[in-house]
């Protein structure tokens, strides 16, 4: 599984990997933890995560679940308030439609609804995202859909090592966490992992790049993106731009926006969901409401083209997905501005 | 009814003791005054809602008893009062929910009727027809997985819940893993105002059970020791280890669906009136005088004793104090919580 140890501390590892080392550490230490989804077992699941593990963990813990996206999710809320820590897949983000009601309706509402008496601690990961060909109903970004209900915790990380740190957190969570995992990382991401067991909290964002012209906010692939642009406009241009990755969405990182806000005076935010009602709106206004006189030009999204997917043909799909070229204009303009 | 042993002449009782057919008319007795309790504080306008199980009396009542308190668990809908009751809430929670008072078990948050108690291992639900089901699946899967014995899942819904996918998508699952699950669908010929026939082309629910891998049974959901009869085996056949069930009892709803609702809109007076002459609460008093468990003095001194006992539950939990504005805000998330961090 490993690609190189670097030290002995730490060991490279891409995105997938770092999600099937931390599922398989979760499995091993407590024995309360099931996962359940569509073709786990054998398979592996699609991207060969959980290979293998059914011949450890058996099949009541790594459970191959009937196509039946509502019920994985309701069985899992179920498992979860009777005393199991259930890692539920939902095979691909675009799937996740018909788990809907199980998710805002009943996971996020268990704890509230029952005055504290019933918990539901529940991970459901899923596999988002575009720039695979994944066509309409391979490709979605779902974050928006969900982000809007309090008692869920949303959660997309870019870094294997945040892949790592924030998965332990979801799985030792004692409320509904959904995990995003952006499926183009999953193998084109590689980092250092620290070994052993460590957590990285929901609500801190990290700073990937100091600047002071512009703050941007991203996540998910985007962030690499934006990382790769702003550091090219660094070094051919002298422009001084300031990368944010937010890591969790739900919570999100207030302070660290408003810092660099306050710093830059100038923010873009940028996902590869819709622009229309997605994290950029609610970043938007939260700095509006907090920032507006620190403001030195309009704020910016740079965000999906409101369409309801990305097309399976390449042309569709690079229309509707921003490139770093793309992000790197953008940056440029905000800074002249 | 009940039907009589043919050897002995006697009552057909499963195993029940007097003391046990007595408890049944009891709960079905405290299931009628809570019910009309709830429409008279709705009607003097103290309480904005309420719901009614008028007609699931003997139903609920049996298959309260097939319960064993302390290790299975009930996961029930709205019109469950009486296996709420049955199960051990008392007449005072039934009403705290009622009033929305703050030492209700939900803090005043849900509807009345939406019980939630970890000790009476009785699952918090919501009002989505059909979204606790695959909950009590989950709760099955547990039991089982920890291999814990002689535990089982009653799960409960209306005839309407079963034309949900998640109904479906949980009678699969459970049957796939032999889980110790028992599907108690009580039919009651009404959804809201959709009869039975918009429903479904095939009004026998029970059938059903052939098509997933699990067997089914239907009984006479008015007669409480026939009602018992049925789950109890089938609970006895998910403690063992032997897997789900299907069993449906037929009843019917005599109230409107809720106090916002005018039956009088979809069906009539007359016909309401004709199905009361099958009403389960004065033919359970009858069967239990005509087998001499109680004489009709006992019976008298039952309602009064119930009656007394509703008026000072309603007594105590209306002057119990509602939730404070500032509960609102409390258990979103483990610990506090802002919606920015």
């Amino acid at each position: 599984m490993a690609v190189s140890s670097s030290s002995a501390t730490s060991t490279v590892m891409n995105n997938v990997e770092a999600v099937r080392a931390t599922l398989y550490e979760a499995l091993k230490n407590d024995d309360r933890t099931v996962i359940l989804g569509e073709d786990v077992g054998a398979r592996g699941n699609v991207f060969l995560i959980t290979k293998d593990f059914i011949n450890e963990f058996g099949p009541q813990r790594i459970i191959d679940t009937p196509i039946a996206e509502a019920s994985i999710v309701g069985i899992a809320v179920g498992m979860a308030m009777e005393g199991l820590r259930p890692i539920a897949e939902i095979q691909f983000a675009d799937f996740i439609y018909p788990a809907f009601n199980q998710i805002v309706g009943e996971a996020a509402k268990t704890r509230y609804r029952s005055n504290g008496e019933y918990t539901c601690p529940l991970v459901i990961r899923t596999p988002y995202g575009g720039g695979v060909r994944g066509a309409l109903s391979h490709s979605v970004s779902i974050e928006a859909l969900f982000y809007h209900v309090p008692g869920l915790k949303i959660v997309a990380p870019a870094f294997p090592a945040d892949v790592k740190g924030l998965l332990n957190t979801a799985i030792d969570d004692n409320d509904p966490v959904l995990f995003l995992e952006h499926k183009k990382t999953y193998r084109l991401i590689k980092g250092e992992v620290p070994d052993g067991h460590y957590t990285i909290p929901f609500g801190k964002a990290n700073v990937l790049k100091e600047g002071t012209q512009l703050t941007v906010v991203s996540y998910g692939l985007y962030v690499h993106w934006a990382l790769e642009a702003a550091q090219k406009l660094q070094l051919e241009e002298g422009l001084s731009v300031e990368v944010i990755d937010l890591r969790s969405i739900r919570p999100m990182d207030k302070g660290a926006i408003l810092r660099s806000v306050e710093k830059t005076r100038k923010l873009l935010v940028i996902h590869e969901d819709n622009k229309f009602g997605g994290i950029g709106a609610e970043i938007s206004a939260m700095v509006a409401e907090n920032a507006l006189f620190h403001l030195d030009a309009p704020i910016r999204r740079l965000c999906a083209p409101d369409v309801p997917a990305m097309g399976y043909a390449l042309p569709l799909e690079e229309e509707y997905m921003s490139s770093p070229a793309e992000m790197a204009d953008a940056m440029r303009e905000m800074v002249k501005f | 009814m009940a039907k009589t042993d043919v050897k002995t002449g006697r009552l057909e009782r499963h195993g029940l003791s007097d003391e046990q057919l007595r408890a049944l008319l009891r709960n079905m007795l405290l299931q009628r005054q809570l019910d009309n309790r709830g429409f008279q504080l709705n009607r003097q306008g103290k309480v904005p809602f309420a719901l009614g199980s008028e007609g699931h009396e003997a139903l609920q009542a049996g298959a309260a008893m097939a319960f064993n308190r302390g290790k299975d668990i009930l996961a029930p809908y709205y019109r469950d009062l009486g296996l709420c009751l049955g199960i051990g809430l008392s007449p005072y929670e039934i009403l705290l929910s009622i009033f929305a008072r703050a030492a209700d078990h939900n803090g005043g948050r849900q509807f009345p009727n939406h019980y939630s108690s970890k000790a009476a291992g009785l699952m918090s639900f919501s009002s989505i027809l059909a979204a606790h089901i695959p909950h009590a699946v989950g709760a099955a899967y547990a039991m089982k997985y920890r291999g814990e014995k002689g535990r089982a899942v009653l799960v409960t819904c209306g005839d309407g819940t079963t034309s949900e996918g998640e109904w479906h998508e949980s009678m699969n699952f459970a049957a796939i893993h032999k889980l110790p699950l028992v599907m108690l669908v009580e039919n009651n010929e009404w959804a809201i105002s959709t009869p039975l026939e918009k429903q479904m082309a095939q009004p026998e629910i029970w059938k059903r059970a052939k098509g997933y891998g699990m067997p089914g049974a239907r009984f006479n959901g008015f007669d409480p020791i026939e009602t018992y009869g049925a789950v109890k085996e089938a609970m006895d056949r998910a403690r063992a280890g032997e897997g789900p069930s299907l069993v449906e009892g037929t009843c019917y709803r005599y109230l409107a669906h809720s106090t916002d609702d005018n039956d009088m809109t979809y069906r009539t007076k007359e016909v309401v009136q004709e199905r009361r002459k099958n009403d389960p609460v004065p033919r359970f008093e009858a069967l239990l005088v005509e087998y001499g468990v109680m004489n009709e003095k006992d019976v008298e001194t039952m309602r009064k004793d119930v009656l007394r006992e509703t008026n000072e539950a309603t007594d105590a939990a209306e002057a119990q104090p509602y939730p404070q504005a500032s509960d609102l805000y409390t258990h979103i998330y483990e610990g506090a919580w802002e919606p920015w961090q």
